[in-house]
């Protein structure tokens, strides 16, 4: 679904936050303060939330939070006077800066020394997406039929495919690599999954459930 | 015929799927409804079925309303109303 967001009438918060931010509000410079403080204990609290998966720790990571803050911030300044009150201000605000909080520890990825060394490996498969531990045998053929179907992707789809489910490089770190974007990456994997799964149900790996759902009203 | 659930999961995908740009678009509508306890399913189909099969994007869906239902307390100003309080 896209299309329009509903638009609300601001609730006194919200108001009151665009009211401090405008450009031509007097004491601007309070509530940008506010803004920034505000922005700066949610940037804390998402990267300690994401800490645990992320080889950024202390120092770093508070350095980290600062910076999706000030960038946060800024977008926020840049952006209030679109603000139509379809959620409160601060939820609105707080996406800006779960978005930088994301972003950088993407950026991240790649100053780690494992990034650098990871390889294709198509042992990762049944790893990454969890193996029935009673059909290990099922499996490896399932992974040889899959690296068949791979083989069928395009380039520029199997390097995505290969980068990100078989050497767990994270979407928002490849986008960087590639020169490209999440939403763009996610486009190339969705064709490729999809690929590979009519490969997969033509070769009767796996069940066309849609099919078998027509034959079965039939 | 093979069976491996997480494959076959994987794999799939939902024409519905409305990508992570129109997703991270709404996402602040999208968190409000669900941390009210309000249906964001049915008028975000498309949004629903990208967070379920976007990793990123689910945990940047997560993160927002972790924030949203747990605000980041504000430790100066707390301490300073509770000083406050106790002058008067």
């Amino acid at each position: 679904m896209g299309g329009a967001t509903p638009e609300r009438s601001l609730d006194a918060e919200s108001a009151e936050w665009v009211d401090r931010l405008k450009v031509a509000a007097p004491h601007r410079e309070a509530g940008v303060r506010d803004l920034h403080g505000l922005l700066l204990r949610a940037a804390r609290r998402e990267v300690r939330r994401r800490g645990a998966v992320t080889a950024v720790t202390g120092r770093e990571l508070d350095d980290l939070a600062m910076q999706a803050a000030d960038d946060a911030t800024c977008a926020v300044l840049a952006k209030v006077d679109q603000f139509r009150g379809e959620s409160r201000f601060t939820t609105w605000a707080y996406r800006f800066v779960v978005l930088e909080v994301s972003h950088k520890l993407g950026r991240h990825f790649w100053r780690q020394p494992r990034a650098a060394l990871s390889e294709v490996d198509w042992n990762r498969l049944p790893d990454v997406l969890g193996t029935p531990p009673d059909q290990l045998v099922e499996v490896e053929e399932l992974t040889r039929a899959v690296r068949r179907a791979v083989e069928d992707l395009t380039d520029h789809q199997r390097t995505v495919f290969e980068a990100a489910v078989l050497r767990g490089v994270p979407l928002e770190a490849l986008a960087l690599q590639l020169d490209t974007n999440r939403n763009a990456l996610y486009k190339t994997m969705f064709d490729a999954r999809r690929k590979i799964r009519t490969h997969l149900v033509a070769n009767g790996y796996l069940a066309d459930e849609v099919r078998e759902e027509v034959s079965d009203r039939e | 015929m093979s069976d491996w659930p997480a494959l076959d999961a994987f794999l799939r995908t939902d024409p519905a799927d409305v990508g992570c740009d129109e997703a991270m678009r709404v996402l602040h509508v999208y968190v409000e409804l669900v941390a009210n306890g309000e249906d964001a399913a049915t008028p975000y189909q498309g949004v629903t079925s990208h967070l379920r099969a976007c990793g990123p994007c689910g945990d940047d869906f997560e993160g927002l309303l972790a924030l949203v239902t747990d605000p980041p307390a504000d430790g100066v100003r707390k301490s300073l109303r509770r000083k406050l309080r106790g002058r008067r």
